[in-house]
């Protein structure tokens, strides 16, 4: 076959393709099937949250927060609010602690369902566990409208404590979650991990090693795949993280499996989390009262909370005015893929796609 | 078996225009008029009953997989959402019917004829009833298997029309995967052979006196699985791939073009759930209380049912996983299944026996029950996932990096 001549094929995927989880693009090039380089190009979603929030006061910016990671808007409302409460020295009330770690904890269950999901979807399962995880997802969102009215962009937490106490149903609806859950999730993984052709398209596949990670920036369940052991609710506790008693997940491989794994596992942890908190808290107020524009002392704060995808961070520096002079985030999804090209390097067109998956990002987020 | 209801092949259809042409006193001798005349009315016959079967189908197909998806499927139009096909098929032929500038103008406005052409003439050798629409032709499958390899020429065809990358990349899976399957499916077709002794599908039926399924379980799984793959849906819809190609070698296609993909893409199950319930299920055959045609039809949906219980629950393999299964796995099962049944066949026709006799039968399905579960055990070993025996994420409370905390 010398005479043949072959030339690599540069793609484009995206801005608008059905597994690219939004407006990414990544201009590809293929030599067969193989890919040979790989350039993400980020920013059809930018809608300048960073630059808004210098113009808005810090109750209003809770609202910007909510459409970064649009499907975990809880875990961006506790990073902001820590953050601001830190940089105005503002005390929390216990009870309002553990209605935000609740409600956190069901946003990480969120959207840990929708990342599986989705991986499936990539893989090319027809939707079935997607639409399995969304039935789940939804009871979530039932639950978090109980709480605030709203379902995603949720804006619930304020600084110095919660919009409103949950009501008698929320805890009730909350208790016959967490009983049937662990069955959901066991219903899932024998969907999934017994499956054959899951484990061999998943297996060994988009290896990121450790050292890898670590020299990426990579943070929440990506990094744990990859066998670092580094969760911010232990290193770093906030909130009441540190009276609660739960293990975190670390991978092998740092494969594909090994993330979806690592993630179905933090869902069983994060139950066992919330059914403490229900047995540890207590009635109390929900709120500190907080001027309504918060003047805080002129400083600046790096706050960051393990989100669901990742460490997201909140650089704050106030000049003593009601609104930041400037917000920076540190938003895991973009992080998170910053080692994607090498990770796609020399695997098939359809690894590509389900790497993609597996780092779970949200374009919300990546581009803010 | 039983056939109350009459069925009319082409050659009874030819003599009854003859006659009625004769009647009103046309000259008997041009026998290409009424020739023509059987041949388009068959043709209609044919044509629209697989629309319209195709029509319920895709309905069916849409209710079972939102029944897996815990959704309720189409509902609206008509009883129980049965006009969907029909509100779907309007809004395409309604839809703008666009062709990319740089496109290969007739090569992509041929190519869904192509692939609509074989899907269409599979359906004249099926037997329905006693007989087929083409009475019984003596090389029915035969003629399957050749027609069939069109496909691959039409995908490639559309592929390469649209001059769109990601439609050349499904077109290219397409031909390699299409040609490697067929090579099982003709395999396991063999075997089938092997012992009618017949090509005729009729004959084929006929020498079921037990149901192949259970003669030779090897051979219905080879069979199968290549069918799958031929008509490439999951677990190896490569050739589409939403996820990865967006929609494969029909992304460029709109208006009545893909109302036309569409149709010979759903027709294909329902095509190889008749082949598949001729050759291993045996056919017309049931019990009394209902006709011949009733059974086909009841056997036919459960395979197609069977086929979207895989379609709803299972992801896609890579094309190369799918490649290396057709050649290191399927192709020598295959070769072994008829390799097996032979070696039974002469030695239970040992005595001078022309045909096998029933006990016969259920002794051959005995022995390859029992080596096709062995066989299907070890490689299930052999290429399973050993790779599982690894160490899973381990709950871990020594997370913590901070000695102070800890």
């Amino acid at each position: 076959m010398a005479g043949i001549r072959t030339e690599p094929v540069t793609i484009n995927l995206g801005p608008q393709h059905p597994s690219t989880h939004g407006v990414f693009r990544l201009r590809v090039t293929f030599d067969g099937e193989e890919i040979v380089d790989a350039e993400p190009i980020f920013g059809y979603l930018h809608r300048g949250t960073e630059k808004l929030a210098e113009s808005r006061s810090y109750v209003q910016i809770v609202t910007l927060t909510d459409r970064m990671d649009y499907v975990a808007s809880m875990s961006n409302n506790l990073a902001y609010v820590s953050a601001v409460e830190k940089l105005a020295d503002i005390k929390v009330p216990e009870r309002a602690q553990y209605i935000r770690v609740i409600s956190a904890e069901l946003q990480r269950i969120a959207s840990h369902l929708m990342a599986t999901g989705f991986l499936l979807n990539d893989l090319g399962a027809l939707a079935t566990p997607l639409t399995y995880c969304f039935r789940e997802r939804e009871r979530i969102l039932d639950l978090f409208e109980m709480l605030c009215g709203a379902r995603i962009t949720l804006s619930y937490m304020r600084p110095g404590g919660v919009l409103q106490d949950a009501p008698e149903e929320f805890w009730s609806a909350l208790d016959t979650l967490i009983a049937d859950f662990p069955h959901y999730l066991d219903e899932l993984e024998g969907l999934i991990t017994s499956n054959e052709i899951v484990l061999s398209r998943t297996i060994g596949v988009g290896i990121l090693s450790d050292t890898k990670a670590i020299d990426c920036g990579i943070s929440g369940p990506n990094l744990r795949a990859s066998s670092v052991k580094w969760d911010l609710r232990k290193a770093a506790p906030y909130e009441i993280y540190d009276r609660l008693e739960f293990d975190i997940p670390i991978g092998a491989n740092g494969d594909t499996f090994d993330r979806y794994q690592v993630r179905a596992l933090e869902m069983r942890e994060s139950i066992k989390i919330i059914s403490q908190c229900i047995k540890q808290i207590e009635k109390g107020p929900i709120r500190t009262e907080t001027p309504y524009f918060i003047r805080p002392p002129k400083g600046e704060i790096y706050s960051a909370v393990e989100g669901p995808k990742g460490e997201l961070g909140f650089y704050m520096v106030s000049d003593g005015s009601i609104a930041p002079y400037r917000c920076k985030v540190r938003a895991p999804s973009y992080i998170n893929l910053t080692p994607l090209t090498d990770m796609l390097k020399g695997w098939k067109m359809g690894d590509m796609i389900i790497i993609l998956g597996s780092i779970d990002f949200v374009l919300g987020e990546v581009d803010r | 078996m039983i056939n109350p209801i009459m069925f009319i092949g082409f050659y009874q259809l030819a003599e009854l225009y003859q006659s009625m042409l004769s009647s009103i006193g046309l000259n008997t001798s041009v026998s290409w008029l009424y020739y023509g005349l059987a041949a388009a009315s068959i043709s209609f016959i044919v044509i629209n009953t697989m629309v319209l079967s195709t029509a319920f189908y895709v309905w069916f197909e849409r209710r079972t997989i939102a029944r897996f998806q815990v959704r309720r499927g189409p509902n609206r139009h008509g009883p129980f959402g049965l006009f969907q096909s029909f509100a779907d098929v309007i809004k395409a032929i309604m839809k703008e019917n666009t062709m990319p500038t740089e496109a290969d103008g007739p090569v992509f406005t041929v190519a869904p004829i192509v692939l609509i052409a074989p899907t269409l003439l599979i359906m004249s050798v099926i037997p329905f009833g006693e007989k087929s629409f083409l009475g019984s032709l003596n090389i029915g499958i035969l003629f399957i298997v050749g027609v069939t390899s069109i496909n691959s020429i039409a995908i490639f065809m559309a592929g390469w029309g649209s001059r769109n990358k990601y439609a050349i990349l499904g077109a290219m899976r397409g031909a390699a995967m299409l040609i490697s399957y067929e090579i099982p499916m003709a395999i396991g077709i063999t075997s089938v052979l092997l012992i009618s002794g017949s090509l005729a599908m009729t004959a084929i039926e006929e020498s079921q006196k037990i149901w192949f399924i259970v003669v030779m379980p090897l051979g219905f799984f080879v069979f199968i699985v290549a069918a799958i793959a031929e008509m490439s849906r999951t677990p190896f819809d490569q050739i589409e791939a939403e996820s990865e190609l967006g929609s494969g070698y029909n992304t460029e296609y709109s208006g009545i073009k893909f109302a036309v993909l569409f149709l010979a893409e759903f027709m294909a199950p329902l095509i190889t759930s008749s082949i598949v319930t001729t050759l291993f299920l045996g056919g017309t055959q049931g019990f009394d209380f209902l006709p011949g045609q009733i059974w086909f039809i009841l056997k036919t949906f459960t395979v197609v049912f069977i086929l979207l219980w895989l379609r709803a629950t299972w992801p896609r393999l890579r094309i190369d996983q799918i490649m290396s299964f057709a050649w290191k796995i399927l192709f020598g099962l295959g070769i072994f299944n008829i390799f097996l049944i032979a070696v039974e066949y002469t030695i239970l026709t040992e005595s001078g026996k022309s045909e096998l006799s029933k006990p016969d039968m259920l002794i051959m399905g005995a022995i390859n029950w029992i080596v096709t579960i062995i066989i299907l055990f070890v490689l299930m070993n052999l290429f399973g996932n050993k790779k599982l025996n690894r160490p899973t994420p381990i709950p871990s409370p020594l997370a913590n990096m901070n000695p102070e905390v800890d």
